[in-house]
């Protein structure tokens, strides 16, 4: 059973990292426009007439 | 745009030499609006960005200071097929943002902690019957602390700044019980980890905390919803005042940038923005929206004006005053004020239900541990088990009983073209049995319309309205709203005070004073007055009529009049009105109890009439003069055309021409306030069940994270059905013109 003493630690920093990630998505204002998201990924901003 | 607008009040100047502006758009419907709106404006000049957000419909631009007026950014969207109003976020609305993302910060930590430490409980709760060693046990229990305390102290700052706050004003709410659960729950698991006992309540504890958490994300993104929406409303409403500036040239101006001293000048046809005194001219003013009179009132210097009221005849040059005393805009404040303070005496089913229910539950774990003690347990044995007691009962369900209702039934009432201002106005809207219409802008429309439109030969009616395209006259609006084709006609001269006249195929085309079309003799034939009817003559060659014009019921209120009643509503008016302009209304509408006439004052001593005997009041009105009984009624709703003052003080604000959505906020309310009662009966079954296994120390962790859950999803689906049957109603019925998400793009 020895293999949970760093298993386990793993796992809480998988999830941590999660956590963190979201916090940062956040904080950097990925939900300010969720709707405007969804629609400006299919305009080819590279393709300017 | 004839006119340039002055925006620069709007535009923030930031350090690196840029100028930021925030617009509110209208007419935004589709994906490719984005790329539009976005790639039109980087081609102007100077733009370093422009950013739209499609959720809320505004626009932020940025440019180099000085190579581009704000003006030129509004015309280039004008161009391009967008109404654009310089927007500035309000306090409110930018202190709901920090909170909600706050909020979900929380959600996002106290998530995170009930996975993990819910993967190390089940794993504890399976090894606790098969062959998991102490020492594993241990590790568990120490890494979910761990885990549980910080995630606790971070997660559950909501509930403890709220119940340090009732705490402190000597009240209890709801998030006194929680708080004192959660904080016991934590400290019995230390200690139990500590003693390397068997059983840990970390899991449910950060359970709790998420379960709740949701509830105050769902209630705190519903509202912020709507603040969003009216926001832009309240941006596209596009007040503009003429300011005349130091060298007496009149420039077009925001009305909210306006200070006192500043003069402005008001045409004929167009509304005073600000209070003020009249410095010169003389006009007639329509004050109906402000004092429901619809009488029109001579304005000579030095008489005050109101925002709000309508010029009739001549340009005035006013005075921006702050409040001044004696005036009516200063005696509705002071109105206010004793009337707002006695509103707030209100007390929320959810803090009732808190009172009640702290005692008991604290009082029947003191009990289990009196009763464990001389029953011969040890005094560790007594004291987990009524903390037992104390976890088991924290009112998880109960907390989320009255707020999902609330979001669900907001969402309802959203849909339905209605905005909720306070979220306790729900169970308000749900006790009401009188309703109280104003009628000037309540009960009729707040413009004016032509009354016989019926009656005269559409051919007729239709020059008459294009004509009426050239004039500014208040009466000549109201006439130029039937032009099915809005296209003045060529040459139009408007002769001040008599008329408008043009010659179109020959034939000569005159509206205006009877006198000036040479009706005068029709009009003394129809003369069958009523009281608020004004009369404008129309020519063409040798026919004549004579329109009425009026301020028109609005369309559907006869039958929402009587779908109230229906409801058992007492309905009445109580207007600012004379008695011979309300009678008339009253009879359409079969009204009986009716008073008009009545001033600010009057209308707040009807009130508290009508509450001294026993009734609760919904009162629903527009002008400043309703402001304060706005605030003096159990509860109120205005329209959205309402003043600024008025609509701060109603606890619900409804859009469009009709009137259904009252009736429409009377069944969702009546609805949700039932179906919270249920929730809070559903918490209460569940409690009764849960207290006395946990009396007996049958609970378990196990058991407790079952039943939290259990409860919590039971009262949250319940909550769903605040819209279920609403959403059916309306799909059988043709699509509502205006929804709330289409006026907001400019329908």
């Amino acid at each position: 059973m020895e293999v949970l003493l760093y298993l386990i630690p793993m796992a809480l920093l998988l999830g941590l990292s999660g956590l963190a990630a979201f916090l940062w998505s956040l904080k950097n204002g990925q939900y300010d426009d969720v709707k405007g998201a969804a629609l400006r990924v299919l305009t080819d901003d590279d393709i300017r007439p | 745009m004839a006119e340039t607008l002055d925006l620069s009040v709007y535009v923030k100047r930031q350090d690196d030499g840029t100028a930021h502006l925030d617009l509110a758009i209208e007419g935004i419907d589709c994906a490719a609006c984005i790329d539009e709106i976005e790639g039109g404006l980087c081609q102007l000049p100077g733009v370093v960005e422009a950013r739209l957000n499609y959720t809320n419909h505004r626009l932020a631009v940025e440019w180099r200071d000085g190579e581009l007026s704000p003006a030129a950014v509004v015309e280039e969207l004008q161009r391009l097929g967008y109404r654009a109003h310089p927007f500035q976020a309000r306090l409110v609305e930018e202190e709901e943002t920090r909170r909600a993302k706050w909020l979900l910060k929380c959600l996002a930590v106290a998530g995170f902690a009930s996975m993990n430490i819910m993967l190390l409980a089940v794993s504890v709760w399976s090894g606790n019957v098969t062959d998991i060693t102490p020492e594993i046990r241990d590790f568990f229990h120490w890494l979910a602390a761990l885990i549980a305390l910080p995630a606790v102290a971070y997660a559950g700052q909501p509930f403890f700044q709220s119940a340090m706050g009732a705490l402190r004003n000597g009240r209890t709410n709801m998030d006194v019980p929680i708080v004192i659960g959660i904080l016991l729950a934590l400290g019995m698991s230390v200690v139990e980890t500590i003693n390397s006992a068997e059983h840990t309540y970390f899991d449910s504890v950060v359970m709790l905390l998420f379960f709740l958490l949701c509830g105050r994300y769902l209630d705190q993104a519903m509202r912020r919803k709507t603040r969003a929406v009216a926001g832009n409303l309240a941006a596209l409403r596009a007040e503009v005042t003429h300011r005349v500036n130091e060298s007496g040239e009149p420039v077009l101006v925001p009305t909210a940038a306006l200070n006192p001293g500043d003069r402005v000048l008001v045409r004929p046809g167009e509304r005073v923005g600000v209070d003020g005194v009249i410095l010169s001219g003389s006009s007639e003013l329509d004050e109906s929206l402000v004092t429901g009179e619809t009488v029109r009132r001579p304005g000579t210097p030095g008489d005050v004006v109101y925002a709000g009221s309508l010029n009739y005849s001549g340009t005035l040059t006013i005075q921006v005053t702050a409040a001044g005393t004696g005036t009516l805009l200063d005696k509705v404040e002071r109105l206010l004020e004793s009337a707002a303070a006695a509103k707030s005496r209100y007390v929320q089913l959810a803090d009732k239900v808190a009172r009640a229910y702290a005692p008991v539950v604290h009082l029947a774990a003191l009990l289990t541990a009196i009763a464990w003690v001389t029953a011969g347990a040890s005094l560790h044995d007594a004291l987990i088990t009524a903390v037992a007691v104390l976890i088991i009962t924290c009112p998880c369900a109960l907390a989320l009983a009255v707020p999902v209702v609330q979001v669900v039934a907001s969402g309802a009432l959203f849909r339905s073209n209605v905005f909720l201002n306070t979220g306790d106005a729900l169970e308000r809207l749900a006790a009401a049995d009188t309703i109280v219409f104003d009628k000037t802008g309540t009960l009729t429309l707040p413009d004016m319309r032509v009354a016989n439109a019926g009656k005269v030969r559409p051919d007729l009616l239709e020059s008459a309205a294009r004509l009426a395209l050239s004039s500014h006259h208040p009466l000549a609006t109201a006439v130029a709203q039937e032009a099915r084709l809005r296209t003045p006609y060529e040459g139009a001269v408007e002769e001040a005070g008599q008329g408008v006249s043009a010659t179109v195929d020959g034939v000569e085309l005159r509206l205006g004073s009877p006198s000036y079309c040479g009706a005068s003799d029709l009009l003394a034939e129809s003369l069958e007055q009523e009281a608020d009817v004004s009369v404008i003559a129309f020519s063409r060659g040798d026919e004549r009529t004579i329109l009425y014009v009026r301020q028109a019921l609005r369309p559907d209120a006869a039958s929402t009049v009587k779908a109230l009643r229906d409801l058992g509503l007492d309905c009445r008016i109580l207007s600012g009105d004379r008695p011979e302009a309300v009678a008339p209304i009253a009879a359409m509408l079969g009204i009986e109890q009716w008073k008009a006439g009545a001033k600010p004052a009057d209308k707040i001593a009807v009130l508290e009439g009508l509450k001294a005997e026993g009734r609760k009041v919904l009162m629903v009105g527009d002008g400043l003069n309703d402001a304060p009984a706005l605030a003096a009624a159990d509860v109120s709703i205005s329209p959205i055309t309402a003043s600024d003052l008025t609509q701060a003080q109603a606890d619900a604000v409804f859009l469009g021409e009709k009137l259904a959505p009252i009736a429409n906020t009377v069944t969702i309310a009546r609805r949700a306030h039932g179906l919270m009662r249920q929730n809070l009966l559903l918490a209460l079954i569940y409690n009764l069940i849960a207290v006395p296994l946990a009396f007996l120390g049958y609970v378990t962790p196990l058991l407790a994270a079952l039943a939290m859950s259990g409860s919590s999803s039971l009262v949250t689906l319940n909550a769903l059905r605040a819209r279920g049957r609403n959403s059916q109603s309306t799909s059988a019925q043709p699509p509502q013109p205006v929804s709330a998400a289409s006026a907001l793009q400019g329908a």
